[in-house]
């Protein structure tokens, strides 16, 4: 993957948005900001009720997946172009999603929903349907979502990049500061694990730094670029989008999410904590 | 909310709310935190724990930042005013 496939701006977006093969998809952290206004003929996606298996903590599965993109009328061969607010941090994960089951051509749009308002472009209350197609999802992949033993067995073989606030990697808090504080058993973070917040990735507008800059960024954080990386957060949303700067604008390819993150593993009894900065 | 820590308020412009346009919320380092749109009225509110904030609002052309310190249990009111 590369920047230029991986991102469009909004002037790409607005020329492109009655092509009918490209597909609008908001997704939000505040699921009621698409009912206020949306960039005319996107369709929602809703993280949480959509995206999680109401269950077990995991994604929906294949089927739901396929009969999910279906009722949304998003067909295999459509380019799909995902945005959203807080610097695209639910669009990111949802991104990542779309990767794992295998869509061909993904994007996001720069700057998410942000950049499209404080630009003063269009947005509509408006509700446009698109007809229902028959999608279908490929196995999920592998190789760009890690599972709790490799994370345990990476430490001091992999990077680690702990993407969340500095309060939450010492362990002065469980969640970051402006949400209620969702319960992992012990505070801290995974051994040898480096903490670049997840937000640094994006410029104040929302649209993703340059290549240089995030090269700079990890490299002064004293992340080895060239080992394989895994990133994590706290339930693996802001993960995805740090798994997106890495993976897919630096095109890294031995990056992983851990979405189990540290709702996870600061619960698993008897792996290796550390607090502090 | 008695033991909650609330960073709360309204952006003006020209003395009038803007209802289209983002708080920010920077910790004291400047590095940001969280980030909400702003209600139809002009309003925000964080989350956050005791210390010393930044809130920074952009709208469509303009911007501005206010400092506030948050206590435990007494929310913080304040007013970002924003211009070109």
């Amino acid at each position: 993957m590369s920047r230029e496939k991986a991102l469009v701006d909004a002037a790409w977006a607005e020329a492109n948005r009655d092509n009918p093969k490209v597909v609008l998809v908001e997704v939000d952290e505040d699921v009621s900001a698409y009912d206020k206004g949306h960039i005319p003929g996107a369709v929602r996606l809703d993280w949480k009720s959509e995206l999680q298996d109401p269950i077990i903590r995991d994604f929906v599965n294949k089927e739901q997946f396929e009969k999910l993109l279906s009722g949304k009328g998003i067909a295999n061969d459509d380019t799909v172009v995902l945005y959203g607010g807080n610097n695209n941090w639910f669009a990111a994960y949802a991104y990542w999603y779309f990767n794992l089951y295998g869509h061909a051509d993904v994007r996001l749009l720069d700057g998410g929903r942000k950049k499209w308002e404080l630009d003063g472009r269009e947005l509509t209350a408006e509700v446009s349907p698109r007809t229902a197609t028959t999608y279908t999802a490929k196995e999920p992949r592998t190789d760009i979502r890690a599972f709790r033993e490799e994370v345990v067995a990476a430490i001091g073989e992999k990077a680690l990049v702990d993407v969340r606030s500095p309060d939450e990697f010492s362990g002065k808090l469980l969640a970051p500061a402006h949400l209620p504080q969702e319960q992992s058993q012990r505070a801290g973070h995974i051994p040898t694990a480096k903490n670049i917040p997840w937000a640094k990735t994006a410029n104040e507008d929302g649209t993703f730094r340059s290549n240089d800059e995030l090269t700079k960024l990890y490299g002064e954080a004293g992340v080895d670029l060239s080992r394989e990386i895994i990133a994590y957060c706290r339930i693996g949303e802001r993960s995805a989008h740090t798994w997106f700067a890495l993976h897919e604008l630096l095109d890294l390819p031995g990056v992983k999410n851990y979405d189990g993150s540290w709702t996870e593993y600061g619960s698993l009894v008897g792996v290796p904590i550390e607090k502090g900065a | 909310m008695a033991k909650e820590t609330v960073i709360q308020g309204v952006v003006v412009r020209g003395g009038e709310p803007v209802s289209t346009g983002y708080a920010r919320l920077l910790d004291e380092g400047g590095d940001f935190t969280a980030e909400v749109p702003l209600s139809a009225t002009g309003q925000f509110r964080f989350f956050a724990r005791p210390g010393q904030w930044t809130v920074r609002a952009l709208v469509p052309g303009a911007s501005g930042e206010q400092k506030v310190v948050a206590r435990q249990g007494e929310p913080i009111d304040t007013q970002v005013e924003v211009t070109a």
